[in-house]
């Protein structure tokens, strides 16, 4: 008999084989030409406008909305992709609803904003499959070390090189794209596409990318800046947080980003085993993102156990919404306590939190959920390129401290932007922002006048 | 409930909504379903002499604008009057005029500027039992060239000739229709007047080219490359018809003629407005092209809904209501003086009125921290733009100041009574306020 959802045990092909196409196709499909229209229709042309504000990489939204509206999608595109050059992963997966489109004015006075993130979409869509649109100013002779391939290193890397600058990308992995590649859900960015905006993105040339490359283990920092003029970091957050619990070591409790990762460099949904009962542990939008496609996998109970209120999640009114209409159970206000199971994961039991001055303690009301399956989404953490003095790097734990424009060090040639910064949320567009604003920063100062 | 019963020029039907001289009323198939669907009367598609009928194009007929939602704001068309037989018309006409007694049957005309030929047809259609004649003085494109239609419409003294004819040959009540693509309408409807026309009906459609296509640099609609003017009709008309409509309701030489309004009427609303600027009552045509015969329906009890709500029982109570209310700019009171109010609750913060105001009007409008939008009474003129790009009803209005106030702006204190540039210091031409 086949297996089905109801199947124990941590197993692939739970669903039909054509359950999965479907389970993870586009969350928001493309706009067709007309619906764009109707959509770019709505948008009132605010002045100085607060969707404008809202957006990180400051795209000029009532600009692109019109060019949209009177036919040319294709300026559109230049206007989005002017300001953020990965406009089109952006509109993707943006949570529009805690930017753009929450300040925009239609949001305040009918509750339904303008569909920003989709306009956004249709815009980019029409230039991705044309030739790249910018080209290389006359060469500088300088070069730059990129950090990171993931959407701070790529937007840094472009720039610099629509500059003039020769720029080489260090990569940790064996592609390129960061999280886009290796995190972000799969219904947000199917069919290869982050792929195929890495390469577009490259193909203004000048930029080289080398992978498998690790700072820090096979190239040091300070390597980097004495063959280069400029260093950027766009290193994301490697570590997890451990969960210091009775039995976390278990087989079956793993970090929810590699249970992603996993996913996302699968061709076929349907090889990978998931358990019939899911825990995940956390509130961001990894912990939304895990149990999400936990079910879309085919998992029977993904439940997803946050330990503050649901208002203090991460993960945006949206995000939840979109986990509970996937039927993923969301508890809150409550924290495990420990792992239990002979060989391997049975049950996670957890305890209702009460607040301790001003931490969290599990307190005396617990309960216990089946679990065959723990994912671990608790928050993640920076895993530092260098501990060397010399390199003057303000750092401490978590993440790298930076100045305005994305300097690390006051004087120095070192720059950083995206995850691995403390400045920012953490988001896809926030690192584009600041890769883009730490390449003028470099810019300028290599060009003499920083 | 109102009585929407209409008799204009002693032809009587149900209610005042006709279907215009257009493809909806060319053949009895349309006719009988429009008058099933409930329309009061039709004015059947424009005839032609005896004889070889006309062609039209064989490619498409009509452009159009619209707005971002394919909703058809206006439209324009390059077809001839009825390419069908007389005869045939003719014939049909008789049986639907004798299937439907209550239902106002009008025949629109066009023949050469001749009196032979108006005296050869009138007969014809007359004998086919038909409630009256609307003469096609206005049809733009294609007959024009030929020395009808508008060619006619546009000679205040052709107009008046064939009116005369008309009256001289039939007796049945005579509509002239008229043309927008003249300098001044009255002078069209004067003439009108002047040859014994019963009443005048407009506005017929107006000279336009909707679009070119930009990759062929061919006008729309395009025949093989190539395109002609077309008559504009539809929503987008409506303001210039309703001007003229009201031009006519009160220019004394027009001795009150009874006008037809046409031009862009789509909803009840639209209706109450040509009904209250100077029209018996109204015909119809884009908006049964574009939604069908149906539309009707919602007129009618729109119509009947706003009359009862005002306590009006009948279609003449509404009639030229608001005639006396059209005024010249010289007469309109400068002592009202007014200001722009915005209600902070409901404004969204777009800023679109501050964008207008600060960079085509007066300044007016303050950008104060937290996007709070104000006026600045004291440069506020009063021209209504913010109101116009506001996104939101109601949320900005022009409030009336009370007089003995003082207007910021002009440090002149609001006078009570009515002054106008008549009588203002600064006219050169002032009489003495009486
Ligand atoms: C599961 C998940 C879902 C998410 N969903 C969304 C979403 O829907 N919307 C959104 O806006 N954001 C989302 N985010 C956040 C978003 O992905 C990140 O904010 C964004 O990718 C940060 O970009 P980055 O360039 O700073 O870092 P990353 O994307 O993490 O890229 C860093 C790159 O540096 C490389 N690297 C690391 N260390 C080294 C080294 N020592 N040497 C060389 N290379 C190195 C890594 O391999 C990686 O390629 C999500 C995050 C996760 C984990
Ligand atoms: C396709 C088409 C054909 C028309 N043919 C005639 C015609 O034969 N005779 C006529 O008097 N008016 C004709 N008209 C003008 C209409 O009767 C009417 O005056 C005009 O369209 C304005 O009204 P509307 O805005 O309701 O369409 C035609 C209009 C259209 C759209
Ligand atoms: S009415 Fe005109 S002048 Fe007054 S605030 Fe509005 S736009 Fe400005």
């Amino acid at each position: 008999m086949a297996d089905t959802q109801m199947t124990p045990g941590v197993i692939a092909g739970r669903l039909p084989p054509d359950a999965y196409a479907e389970n993870f196709a586009d969350l928001h499909p493309p706009l067709d030409r007309h619906e764009a229209a109707v959509a770019a229709d709505r948008c009132y042309f605010c002045h100085d406008a607060p969707c404008i504000t809202a957006c990180p990489t400051d795209i000029d939204i009532p600009l692109f909305i019109r060019q949209i509206s009177t036919g040319t999608p294709e300026s559109a595109a230049m206007t989005i992709f002017d300001m953020n050059i990965l406009g089109g992963m952006c509109a993707r997966v943006c949570p529009t609803e805690t930017l753009c489109e929450e300040a925009c004015v239609r949001e305040a006075a009918e509750g339904k904003p303008v569909e920003i993130g989709r306009l956004q979409r249709y815009a980019t869509d029409t230039l991705m499959d044309r030739p790249h649109p910018y080209t290389r100013a006359k060469p500088t002779g300088r070069t730059v070390a990129v950090i990171g391939a993931g959407p701070a290193g790529l937007a840094c890397a472009h720039r610099l090189a629509m500059l003039g600058h020769g720029v080489t990308v260090f990569e940790a992995r064996p592609k390129s794209g960061g999280l886009n590649e290796y995190g972000i859900a799969s219904y947000k960015t199917p069919d290869g596409f982050a792929q195929k905006e890495v390469e577009w993105l490259l193909s203004i040339s000048g930029i080289t990318i080398r992978h498998n490359k690790q700072v820090g283990r096979d190239i040091s920092l300070a390597t980097l800046r004495k063959d280069h003029d400029a260093v950027f970091i766009g290193i994301g957050l490697g570590a997890t947080n451990a969960l210091d619990i009775e039995g976390s070591d278990l087989p079956g409790v793993e970090d929810a980003v590699d249970f992603i990762a996993r996913l996302r460099q699968s061709d076929d949904p349907a090889t990978l085993p998931i358990g019939r009962d899911v825990v995940v542990i956390g509130g961001g939008m990894t912990a939304v993102d895990a149990a999400v496609q936990s079910r879309l996998l085919g998992a029977q109970t993904v439940t997803m156990v946050y330990r503050r209120e649901a208002e203090r999640m991460n993960a945006s009114l949206f995000e939840r919404e979109l986990a509970q209409t996937n039927g993923v159970r969301i508890i809150t206000g409550a924290v495990p306590v420990r792992v239990t199971g002979q060989n391997r994961v049975e049950a996670v039991e957890f305890a209702y939190a009460v607040q301790d001055g001003g931490a969290l303690r599990p307190g005396p009301d617990r309960f216990t959920l089946p679990a065959d399956q723990v994912l671990r989404a608790i928050g993640q953490s920076m895993v530092p390129i260098t501990n060397d003095p010399a390199d003057a790097i303000e750092q401490d734990g978590a993440s790298l401290h930076t100045g305005p424009g994305g300097r690390t060090t006051p004087h120095g040639y070192v720059f950083a932007g995206g995850d691995c910064t403390a400045t920012g949320e953490n988001l896809t567009v926030t690192a584009v922002a600041q890769g883009r604003d730490a390449a003028m920063e470099i810019h300028a100062t290599l060009m003499g006048d920083g | 409930m109102a009585d929407l019963t209409s008799n204009f020029v002693g032809i009587k039907s149900p209610n005042p909504f006709w279907l215009a001289s257009a493809p909806p009323t060319d053949k009895a198939y349309n006719v009988v379903r429009a008058f099933k669907a409930g329309w009061g009367g039709v004015v059947w598609k424009t005839l032609g002499e005896e004889g070889p009928p006309v062609v039209n194009v064989n490619g498409p007929r009509y452009g159009a604008i619209w707005g971002a939602d394919r909703r058809l704001l206006g439209m324009n068309n390059i077809e001839l009057i009825t390419d069908r037989p007389l005869e045939v018309n003719l014939r049909e006409i008789k049986q639907v005029k004798r299937d439907w007694p209550d239902r106002a049957v009008v025949v629109s005309i066009m023949v050469p500027c001749e009196e032979a030929a108006w005296k050869a047809i009138l007969p014809l259609v007359e004998e086919t039992g038909a409630d009256g004649i609307e003469l096609n003085f206005g049809c733009p494109h294609g007959m024009s060239e030929r020395g009808m239609g508008s060619a006619v419409g546009q000679v205040p003294e052709y107009v008046e000739m064939v009116a005369r004819w008309c009256k001289q040959y039939s007796r049945m009540p005579v509509i002239v229709k008229l043309t927008p693509n003249i300098t001044d309408v009255r002078h069209s409807a004067r003439a009108a007047v002047k040859g014994g026309a019963d009443a005048v009906s407009l506005i017929n459609t107006i000279n336009s080219i909707t679009s070119v296509d930009l990759d062929t640099m061919s006008p729309e609609p395009s025949i093989d490359g190539k395109g002609s003017h077309g008559g504009y009709c539809g929503p987008a008309v409506k303001p210039i018809a309703l001007h003229m409509v009201a031009d006519i309701a009160r220019d004394e030489e027009c001795k009150g003629i009874p006008i037809s309004g046409i031009g862009g009427i789509t909803t009840w609303r639209d209706a109450a407005e040509f009904l209250v600027l100077g029209a018996g009552n109204l015909q119809v045509c884009t908006a049964a092209m574009t939604y069908g015969f149906k539309v009707v329906e919602e007129m009618k009890s729109g119509l009947s809904q706003w009359m009862d709500e005002k306590g009006y029982t009948s279609v003449d109570q509404v009639s030229r209501r608001a005639v006396p209310n059209i005024t010249d700019w010289r007469f309109l009171n400068l002592n009202y003086v007014a200001k722009a109010k915005i209600d902070q609750d409901l404004c969204i913060k777009c800023g679109r009125c501050y964008a207008a105001c600060e960079d085509t009007s007066h300044q007016a409008i303050a950008m104060n921290p937290g996007r709070v939008f104000e006026v600045i009474d004291a440069e506020c003129v009063a021209c209504n733009l913010c109101v116009n790009v506001c996104p939101v009803e109601n949320c900005i209005t022009l409030e009336p100041m009370a007089p003995g106030t003082t207007d910021p702006r002009t440090g002149l204190v609001v006078e009570p009574g009515y002054a106008n540039w008549t009588t203002h210091p600064n006219n050169p031409s002032a009489v003495a306020a009486e």
